[in-house]
């Protein structure tokens, strides 16, 4: 089938069903995708596409980031990070307000290159923000794995790493309402598709683990829209290319190894039970949090007219920002989710800014 | 930030391994997948290889790209 016939019959489902349809886009890379391909302007009416938390970086508190920031002042300290990290404001700075006042923060593609410069380094200590999803994690596992067997005293990792099923169950729990959820592809490459199970068995929502091209979007939401026409609940691969059921068994074990689950806040969401992880006691010796116990943090305070937390949550959209689009803007962000690339206020802001 | 792209293995020594995508050569960790081989395609996230893809998985992803050219 093309995928003018995959668009055809989604159009075809959804009239069937005769009642609005929201699916929500767990992930930020599918919001984007969705933007750009245009595909959200080819949908049919009855259809709606809601973003969720699956941004890393809009989900990350700031008092994390006041501790980055603090860290980051410290002498003989280098803080290195993904480049989307650097402009999210924090209670009182940015890293990159920081970095121009003298701190010593560099921006890495892979936490490879903190670590090499650690090992090269050892008078500096190297502390690398461990922010992301489950397809961020096992590669951080792996340079805490690999600082502790080669006795690279000088490596830390600051970990707010979260985990994204736990996050689906607690907006099910909240006020929203969804009807399917388009699953995270590059999350299920290293979790599978089963950690999903329990949302279409208690929940009774369909899930999809759906690619990030425009095709395997279309696709993967006609999947979602037949089970809700056969009044199925079960969890779907589209992006088998790239997902198996079981996902990646040795990225999980390192997961596993290095790290133990907790809980932990998501911004605007709260505490959510079992969702973060936090690297074990074996490894304690690289972690940052237990590096400086005495820092002096900011009482951490968003800017209360951010609607944020209500925006990752799918209960309000960017228009509904008072500050959307007249004092936010991504060359003056207000909230994280202004900042990421894949912030949903950003993508609103890129491709669908009202004027 | 999920983002991953496909590669291409084409120098391997131990887990290090250098990768070409579209044309653009990096260096890579493979640690994380079983058994690459010179010549596989992976995913590659925050420099690390986190899944391997078939032959067919290739040719998939390619029509995809040729059918949204159209
Ligand atoms: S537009 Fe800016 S201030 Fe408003 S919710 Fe989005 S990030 Fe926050």
């Amino acid at each position: 089938m093309s995928i003018k016939d995959h668009i055809k019959k989604v159009k075809e489902i959804s009239s069937g069903i005769k009642r609005p349809v929201k699916l929500m886009e767990v992930c930020g890379t599918h919001t984007v995708s969705a933007f750009r391909s245009g595909l959200r302007s080819i949908l049919p009416e009855n259809l709606l596409l809601l973003s969720g938390p699956g941004c890393p970086v809009c989900v990350t508190p700031n008092d994390y980031l006041d501790m980055a920031i603090a860290i980051a002042k410290q002498p003989d300290t280098r803080v290195a990070t993904f480049g989307d990290m650097i402009r999210v404001p924090g209670t009182e700075s940015s890293l990159e307000y920081a970095r121009a006042q003298g701190a010593d923060i560099q921006v890495v593609y892979s936490p490879l290159e903190a670590l090499k410069y650690a090992q090269s380094n050892p008078g500096r200590k190297v502390v690398f923000l461990g922010v992301g999803f489950e397809t961020t994690t096992p590669a951080i596992a792996w340079t805490i794995k690999n600082a502790f067997e080669k006795s690279t005293a000088n490596y830390y990792v600051l970990s707010a790493h979260k985990i994204v099923p736990p996050a689906m169950a607690a907006l099910l729990q909240g006020e929203i309402k969804v009807d399917g959820f388009i699953c995270p592809g590059h999350v299920s490459v290293i979790i599978g598709a089963r950690p999903y199970d329990f949302i279409s068995r208690d929940y009774h929502i369909p899930c999809v683990v759906t690619g990030f091209e425009p095709s395997d979007m279309v696709v993967g939401i006609e999947m979602l829209l037949q089970q809700i026409a056969d009044e199925r609940a079960e969890v779907e691969i589209q992006y088998s290319r790239s997902v198996k059921r079981e996902g990646n068994p040795e990225a999980q074990a390192i997961i596993r190894e290095v790290f133990e689950e907790c809980d932990t806040e998501w911004r605007g969401i709260g505490v959510i039970p079992q969702s973060g992880l936090a690297i074990r006691e074996k490894f304690a010796a690289h972690d940052a949090a237990l590096l400086y116990p005495a820092l002096e943090l900011p009482a951490p305070a968003e800017n209360p007219g951010c609607i944020c937390g209500e925006i990752l949550k799918g209960i309000k959209l960017p228009y509904d920002c008072k500050l959307f689009n007249t004092v936010c803007s991504p060359s003056s962000p207000v909230g994280a989710c202004m900042v990421s690339g894949e912030g949903t206020c950003a993508a609103y802001f890129k491709y669908a800014k009202r004027s | 930030m999920c983002l991953a792209v496909p590669a291409k293995i084409i120098e391997l020594d131990g887990d290090n391994a250098t990768v070409e995508i579209e044309g653009v050569r990096r260096s890579s960790n493979v640690a994380l997948i079983d058994d690459a081989k010179i010549g596989d395609y992976v995913l590659l996230h925050a420099g690390f290889a986190i899944q391997k893809w078939s032959e067919e998985d290739v040719k998939e992803f390619y029509e995809l790209m040729s059918e949204m050219d159209k």
